[in-house]
């Protein structure tokens, strides 16, 4: 057969193929990525955000708290403001937005196959979010925060915080993926509220009394924000001297981001199973 | 015989209690453009979302380029291109990332993408807006660029649905190029949704008319308007009657006579000879005329005559104004007045 047109470089035909896996998540993930910096609004307030109440709350908690060894308030802080720019960040409403307008529908009928659809997204995510948890770090060195595991320790952390804000995009995309709706996608944002502050946000676990030292027992994010601290003042927060690498509260901190990611992911896969089966 | 690009048999779907399609059967030709027509909500969509793997059959089978569309679908979607009925586009990408990616998406390599990307571009000229972002396309672009994106890994098989609905006359007609020369240099099977009678007139090798998830009719253009007569008048007029009705299908010559709301067709082998009979006869029926048109069939009159209401009322740009001017058709014939103000509009029809 010839070629559609009659230039020398027009006789290619080419033939379709699958691409294979790593490439269709390569291709997802590319896209995704390069929208990015083209949505600035929705990546600005993640970043700006979590700087604001860092700085707040240093500022107006710093006082009532005193340093002890690598502890401060400040050290005892900048976990949670990274996990607050980690946490939420996701392309879920980018999805909605897909399937809303049909581009969706021509991405399912290529031959991609239908998990890189997600992994490609969640792997934008993860790049985002390290990206988002490294300005944070530098405020917090900035401050004069130090950490006790040293770069290793802040490259740690930044990885961690990282992995915590991948798994946690389960629940925008499992809801993405089930309701098609740009308004459910956003009302996920306030699952983030229980999760960060119904934990050792602002005082360490011993000093959480009633009922929010029991919740803050059961939640992932005080094991998080343990593993965290433990790589900056030592130990788990707690005022006093701490061997540098605490292996039990860094194996708690990825046990909590493993079983959330465990719920959280296979919800979302459960949720692109139904969307991407034939209806 | 070659195996058909497209069979369809008794293929249907269902969505609660309704049948968005009711069991069709089709055999599409390599190479062959056809037309599926009809109005809105008649099918259609639901067809092609079944053809392309994005809908299942609720009953019956569709093979597209041999493979069945239910138990093969990841082979079907190698074969085929698909531009549907909204071009679906992502606005924050260039026109060159989307098709980049369709094609990697495609399998490409890199040299392949980008002879390709320069093949579908000449072929739909978008010009130098293909690097910037599709949010700044007009609606004519966004249609190229998805047909560009449906060509990228060379199909053989393309599904347009409705791919000019909305669109301007021109744009349209630059469509229309692109679906004729893709078909004819390149011999790719096209199956086209439309509500355009035009649209299938133009570039169907065949059509297919669809009514309530059912194919009322198929074949070429030519057939289907034969099956109507060689003319047709219309009388549009203040009130039908059944006494109108009546005094025109007594008018010697008229084959028959199809109601709709205020407008009636008489269909008839030598329309000029009957024009004035039929005038008469108006007239003697007390009839009022708006307008009285002589002209060829179109293959609205075929759907008309098949279904008793009209294909589109309107919908597209360059719709028939058959009330008035009655001069839509390929051929837009004489009128005389009927009574009424129909010297003004015998005169509109004549211009």
């Amino acid at each position: 057969m010839v070629g559609m047109l009659s230039t020398p470089t027009t006789s290619l035909r080419v033939q379709a193929r699958p691409a294979g896996f790593f490439v269709d998540v390569a291709s997802v993930a590319r896209r995704a990525i390069r929208q990015i910096p083209r949505e600035p609004e929705a990546v600005i307030p993640a970043l700006i955000v979590p700087i604001f109440f860092y700085v707040l709350n240093i500022g107006a908690l710093s006082k009532i708290t005193h340093d002890v060894g690598h502890f401060s308030f400040k050290s005892f802080e900048l976990p949670v403001a990274v996990v607050f720019a980690v946490t939420g960040v996701s392309r879920a409403s980018a999805l909605v937005t897909d399937i809303q307008n049909g581009y969706f529908d021509r991405l399912m009928i290529t031959p991609v196959r239908r998990l890189p659809l997600l992994l490609g997204l969640m792997t934008a995510d993860l790049t985002l979010v390290m990206a988002l948890a490294v300005p944070v770090v530098l405020v917090g060195l900035a401050f004069g925060v130090r950490f006790h595991g040293g770069l290793l320790g802040i490259i740690v952390f930044v990885i961690l915080s990282g992995i915590w804000g991948l798994v946690f995009t389960g629940l925008p995309y499992a809801i993405a993926l089930k309701t098609g709706n740009p308004g459910a996608v956003n009302a996920s944002f306030i699952l983030f509220f229980p999760i960060t502050f119904l934990s050792t946000t602002f005082v360490a676990k011993p000093y959480l009394q009633g009922w929010l030292g029991a919740v803050a027992t059961y939640n992932p994010m005080t094991y998080i924000l343990q593993g965290l601290r433990s790589l900056i003042v030592g130990g788990g927060g707690v005022p006093g001297p701490e061997p540098a690498w605490n292996a039990a509260y860094l194996g708690q901190a990825i046990l909590a981001i493993a079983a959330f990611g465990a719920i959280s992911l296979s919800l979302a896969l459960l949720a692109l199973r139904g969307r991407v089966r034939r209806p | 015989m070659t195996e058909p690009a497209i069979a369809t048999k008794d293929i249907a779907r269902q969505f609660g209690d309704f049948w968005a399609v009711a069991g069709v059967d089709l055999e599409i030709a390599p190479g062959e453009i056809y037309g599926f027509l009809g109005p809105n909500g008649a099918g259609k969509s639901t067809l092609v979302r079944m053809l392309c793997t994005l809908l299942r059959p609720s009953r019956g089978r569709g093979l597209v380029a041999g493979y069945d569309v239910a138990h093969e679908p990841e082979r079907v979607r190698l074969q085929i291109g698909v531009a549907l009925q909204d071009a679906a586009l992502d606005d924050r990408q260039t026109g060159r990332e989307l098709l980049d990616l369709q094609g990697r998406l495609y399998g490409l390599r890199r040299e392949e993408r980008s002879v390709r990307v320069a093949q579908v571009l000449r072929l739909v000229d978008i010009g130098t807006a293909i690097d910037r972002q599709i949010k700044t396309y007009s609606g004519g672009m966004k249609r190229r660029l998805d047909l560009a994106a449906a060509l990228i890994h060379d199909p053989d098989i393309l599904f347009l649905d409705e791919p000019t609905t909305g669109l301007d006359p021109e744009s349209r007609a630059a469509v229309w190029e692109e679906v004729r020369s893709l078909n004819e240099q390149h011999g790719t099977t096209i199956f086209l949704t439309t509500q355009y009678l035009e649209e299938a007139d133009e570039l169907a090798d065949r059509v297919g008319i669809i009514s309530r998830g059912r194919l009322v009719a198929e074949g070429t253009p030519d057939e289907l308007k034969r099956t109507v007569g060689t003319d047709v008048i219309v009388a549009r007029v203040e009130s039908l009657s059944d006494a109108t009705l009546q005094a025109l299908r007594a008018v010697p010559g008229v084959d028959k006579v199809v109601a709709s709301h205020d407008e009636v067709t008489v269909h008839a082998d030598n329309g000029a000879t009957v024009m004035s009979p039929v005038a008469i006869a108006l007239h003697t029926a007390g009839t009022t005329v708006v307008s009285l048109t002589l002209r060829t069939p179109t293959l609205d009159d075929v759907f008309l005559q098949l279904t008793g209401s009209h294909l589109q009322d309107g919908a597209s740009p360059d719709a028939p104004e058959r009330t008035s001017h009655g001069a839509h058709g390929e051929d837009p014939g004489a009128g005389i007045g009927g009574g009424g103000s129909s010297t003004t509009a015998a005169e509109e029809a004549r211009a």
